[in-house]
């Protein structure tokens, strides 16, 4: 598994992917953080995070977009299915290499936290179980687009699918409220990312929203593996 | 070593391979022969549990590639027919992931140097392998089924589309590491598996149609003998004098002043014809064993069962 971590980690720096991926992540946040947090005064970055909940969207689906695709289209999916390591193994391995790039986008607000505290000092607390929520909405987004890029052999149509339900996703919450359905209303409020992540960025650590994030990263992850299995008996 | 039973595999409702049946003992090279679409890919697929069987079972040295498929992966250097190479490394990155990724336990470096030596890649280790020839990517690819010096080998048409010197090269490859290996390797070539392997396994339409060490291959596909000759002397003479002799059992007349004699295997007829055509004083000019050649009942086999 860590020999796919590493590969998967060295092949995002080996393209411009990486970069690119770095650069718009440090660009839109320090952008945030230049409005919300320096002009305005404060150390709050609760407005940081929510602005970034988009940029998140967008970026997630660049960074899985080749995960499985590009395997499969270069046949080098091969290689991985006859080594003696384990579906779940290499399913695995794919997610922690697209989830340490991801941490590596996040570490920046570490520094952003860390220029705040020069003025002022920030609520620590806040900004770990709001970090907190961040990795864990992202990771269980990067579950989803990886489970869509094992899906498709294109790059383009796994990217773009993948932007569209980051947006559906994104929208689940104002759409809750569209419906006069009760039992639709609260389905849609009870899976919406952000209705989750916003317990996080209030410094409450909801068990609740601990577990549904890790619920959806699991499920996912799963039905990569039987994407997996299934093409081998088809 | 590979044992191979009764494998079926369907798409759908087609039959891509029906019930396939095969072994390889250790250290034996074991060609895997049929025209383009006969069904290598996928055996070849199945035994190295890239796809699974419809039905059937593979057993490497022992170990079922579907219950116990680490201990049967661990076995396997494969090379499929479009080498698994991620064009973004170098040579030596490549390698190394590999190296991990099959979790072998020999000294790291010192073994993918040696690996590299084998295949004749060590002059390209460190560019990127998007920038190597067709040549040098086939090889990357030989040295990454090498890695970690698994005792059975895969290799799918190892040969397709290199030029004729490389060709050469990966056939001596072939043979030299046949030594040590078990080598199932694929081609629809026949020359080349005739000239690399010690027993051949041919399949057409997903069926296997023949099973034999190379040398007999010929004779067990042909199943009579046939002799070509040259004789001078009236037709209706000749062909009376030669019908004459015990075992013949047909005589044709072809262009000239050729003949060819069809006669029942284990019997030999060149005496008996000889002195035959001397008593009806029909000189006998040229006369050959005319056996079938490999690539003859080849084409045989494959029209036959495709009619």
């Amino acid at each position: 598994m860590s020999a796919i971590i590493k590969r998967e980690l060295s092949s995002y720096f080996n393209s411009a992917i990486g970069y690119i991926v770095l650069a718009v992540f440090y660009f839109f946040s320090g952008l945030f953080f230049y409005m919300y947090c320096l002009l305005s005064n404060t150390t709050s970055m609760s407005y940081v995070f929510l602005s970034m909940l988009m940029i998140v969207m967008l970026v997630i689906p660049i960074i899985t977009m080749k995960s499985f695709s590009e395997e499969r289209k270069q046949k080098t999916d091969q290689a991985l299915l006859t080594a003696p390591i384990s579906l779940t193994e290499m399913v695995l391995g794919k997610f922690f290499g697209a989830f340490l790039l991801y941490c590596i986008c996040n570490a920046i607000y570490i520094l952003y936290a860390i220029i705040l505290s020069f003025y002022a000092t920030p609520d620590w607390a806040v900004f770990l179980t709001t970090m907190l929520g961040m990795l864990l909405m992202g990771g269980a987004l990067i579950a989803i687009d990886m489970f869509i890029s094992a899906l498709t052999e294109s790059q383009v149509i796994a990217a773009v699918v993948s932007i569209g339900i980051g947006l559906l996703i994104y929208m689940l919450d104002s759409l809750s409220n569209v419906f006069n359905v009760d039992w639709l209303t609260n389905l849609f409020h009870n899976i919406s990312f952000d209705a989750h992540f916003t317990n996080f960025i209030n410094g409450i650590i909801n068990l609740t929203s601990v577990v549904f994030f890790l619920s959806v990263i699991a499920i996912f992850l799963f039905l990569c593996v039987r994407v997996f299995e299934k093409r081998r008996w088809s | 070593m590979i044992e191979v039973k009764n494998i079926t595999k369907r798409y759908g409702g087609v039959k891509a391979l029906d019930d396939i049946s095969f072994t390889a003992d250790s250290g034996e090279v074991v060609g895997l022969l049929g025209p383009n679409g006969a069904g290598k890919s996928t055996t070849m697929n199945i035994i190295t549990g890239y796809l699974g069987a419809t039905s059937g079972t593979v057993l490497i040295d022992g170990a079922d590639i579907l219950t116990a498929p680490k201990a049967a992966k661990a076995k396997i250097g494969y090379l499929p027919e479009q080498p698994p190479l991620y064009l973004d490394m170098t040579v030596r990155r490549y390698l190394e992931f590999i190296f991990d990724l099959k979790k072998v336990r020999l000294p790291k470096k010192e073994h993918i140097n040696e690996v590299m030596e084998i295949v004749k890649i060590a002059d390209v280790a460190d560019r990127v392998i998007k920038n190597l020839s067709k040549g040098y990517r086939q090889r990357v690819g030989f040295a990454g089924a090498l890695m970690g010096n698994p005792p059975v080998l895969i290799l799918d048409e190892p040969t397709v589309g290199l030029d004729p010197k490389q060709i050469i090269d990966i056939r001596k490859l072939i043979k030299s590491l046949g030594k040590k290996h078990t080598i199932i390797f694929s081609s629809h070539v026949l020359s080349e598996v005739s000239a690399v392997c010690d027993r051949i396994v041919m399949i057409n339409n997903g069926k296997l149609v023949a099973d034999a060490k190379t040398d007999e291959l010929s004779e067990t596909l042909s199943g009579s003998g046939i002799l070509a000759l040259e004789v001078d002397g009236a037709t209706a003479t000749v062909r009376s004098a030669i019908s004459s002799v015990e075992g013949v059992k047909r005589v044709t007349r072809g262009a000239g002043l050729s003949y060819t004699v069809e006669f029942e295997t284990g019997v030999d007829i060149r005496r008996g014809v000889f002195n035959a055509l001397s008593k009806a004083n029909c000189p006998i000019l040229m006369m050959r064993p005319g056996g079938m050649t490999l690539e003859e009942s080849f084409l045989k086999l494959t029209e036959g069962g495709e009619g």
